[in-house]
């Protein structure tokens, strides 16, 4: 279980986080959603640890996130960055491999190939793709590495950060049924973060709204479109009048 | 405005000034920390190794070939004025082990090798690679930043001995072919004037500087800010700091090695 108690971050004067309280329970999937700017990405790295907070308690399983082994802490968790976030300078198979080339996890070169092959696969990848470089795929076979790459090393947590952003209707349809698939087979807790309402009911076992610093509603998928919240209904029906202001 | 106003902006960038200094005095500081802490990334090690050293020989050969010969030719009509043409190849080859081989060498590899880094990591930095190597459990400053500043610690020597050789033979080409020197005596001048710490002292000056240069374009990769804006402020600012810290640590060593 993952819990954010109180969770407040400030950049300067602009206040991102105030006061953020979430659970989110083991092998469930948590999606946050919310518009630009409302932190959701800096409240999963705070998670993480890319970004400390200024207060407020993050556990893991009862545990503070900033006490302990970090490196043992992060062989937990598996990450879809936003762009992908593929190094330049390594073939895709290595890519997906890397945690498993290196590290606690270092396994054999050639098998740790063969792992990767068999992710690049179970993300619909064909194993020629895994000696190209990351330049020489398109928008959605990156995110399908990136992809490959978050579940190579069999992680309890995965992140996924805005994990449609980018695509056409159709891949970004694959990839939400993709993530779905992979989180229930492999029984991992999963936390999202997006603006795109398909991947939502796609994905989400729970729902939480983040707006002003602060989560504005939290409940299971299933009651989101009857939750009687204003800032939710505004937002997923995509309304311009409601209680969040739209600048135009 | 107040009269206290150009004071209090003076006062202002010496403060910013000497934050940055602590900045990047503390991250050398973390860097060389991860020298003596596993694990370590020998292929990572041997890529900046090939890319630093290798790759900018050319470059550095060029310069100081040039150099080199120009520096016989002013020699040779600055020593004229007194009789004393005969200084040509001591004053190159000192003037060229002790000072231009590592400044040059040390300003060539800044322009080709610190714009390189800061853009490489900031790139990485703004496109979120450098946080998806946090989450695959590998720190930032031991794969990127600690096989950078080492291979170019130990690369700019090499490149800087190879250089002062280059420049010499500059000189020496431009002595025999312009100035009417004797190859024989040209050589034998040259050989019997250098000290071999002329020498050594040129090479801990490449070591300086190779330091330094890797050092500043990891540190503005590592701070860049976001875009394609954020990422060629980086680089351009990793460039200029590196060339003017290359002089003023220039100075301090000449200091240290030959004042009286």
């Amino acid at each position: 279980m993952i819990e954010l108690t109180d969770v407040h971050k400030s950049f300067g004067p602009k206040k991102v986080l105030q006061g953020v309280t979430l659970s989110i329970p083991t092998a469930t999937s948590m999606v946050i959603i919310g518009g630009s700017g409302t932190g959701k990405s800096v409240a999963l790295k705070c998670v993480l640890g890319l970004i400390t907070p200024d207060s407020g308690a993050i556990t893991l399983d009862g545990k503070d996130t900033r006490k302990g082994d970090r490196d043992a802490f992060l062989a937990r968790f598996g990450m879809l960055f936003q762009g992908g976030a593929l190094f330049d300078s390594l073939p895709v198979w290595q890519n997906v491999a890397f945690r498993l080339l290196r590290g606690s996890l270092k396994r054999p070169k050639a098998e740790a190939r063969e792992i990767a092959i068999e992710k690049l696969r179970r993300v619909g990848l064909k194993p020629d793709v895994a000696d190209l470089y990351p330049s020489e795929l398109s928008g959605g076979m990156q995110k399908r590495v990136g992809l490959a790459r978050a579940i190579a090393a069999a992680p309890e947590i995965i992140f996924f950060d805005e994990p449609t952003t980018g695509l056409d209707p159709i891949m970004a349809g694959v990839i939400n049924d993709l993530i779905r698939e992979i989180v229930v087979e492999m029984g991992a807790t999963a936390m999202t973060i997006t603006h795109d309402m398909s991947s939502v009911r796609a994905i989400a076992d729970n729902v939480a709204m983040l707006h002003d610093g602060v989560i504005k509603w939290t409940g299971p998928v299933s009651e989101m479109d009857n939750s009687g919240d204003p800032y939710l209904d505004q937002f997923i029906h995509g309304r311009a009048e409601g209680p969040i202001e739209a600048v135009r | 405005m107040t009269l206290t106003a150009p004071l209090a902006a003076l006062g202002a960038n010496v403060l910013a000034a000497l934050a940055m200094v602590g900045r990047i005095a503390l991250f050398a500081g973390d860097t060389v920390s991860h020298l003596f802490r596993p694990p370590f990334y020998g292929r990572e090690f041997l890529q900046a190794l090939l890319h630093i050293g290798w790759l900018s020989l050319p470059v550095v050969g060029m310069t100081t070939l040039f150099t080199g010969g120009a520096l016989a030719l002013q020699i040779y009509a600055g020593g004229a004025r007194f009789s004393a043409e005969a200084v040509v190849p001591s004053i190159v080859a000192i003037g060229m082990v002790r000072e231009l081989g590592p400044v040059l060498g040390g300003l060539m590899v800044a322009a080709r090798v610190a714009s390189s880094i800061a853009a490489e990591i900031g790139t990485m930095k703004v496109t979120e690679q450098i946080d998806a190597l946090v989450t695959l459990s590998t720190n930032p400053m031991k794969y990127l930043t600690l096989p950078r500043v080492l291979a170019a610690t130990l690369a700019v020597p090499v490149l800087v001995g190879v250089g002062d050789v280059i420049g010499i033979m500059g000189g020496y080409m431009v002595g025999i072919s312009r100035l009417d020197f004797n190859s024989a005596a040209y050589l034998k001048n040259t050989m019997d004037f250098l000290e071999v710490f002329d020498v050594v002292s040129g090479l801990i000056k490449g070591a300086a500087f190779g330091f330094i240069v890797a050092l500043i374009g990891c540190y503005y990769g590592m701070n860049s800010g976001r875009g394609a804006q954020g990422v060629g402020r980086a680089t351009k600012s990793a460039v200029v700091a590196a060339s003017v810290l290359i002089f003023a640590a220039n100075y301090i060593l000449t200091e240290l090695f030959f004042s009286a």
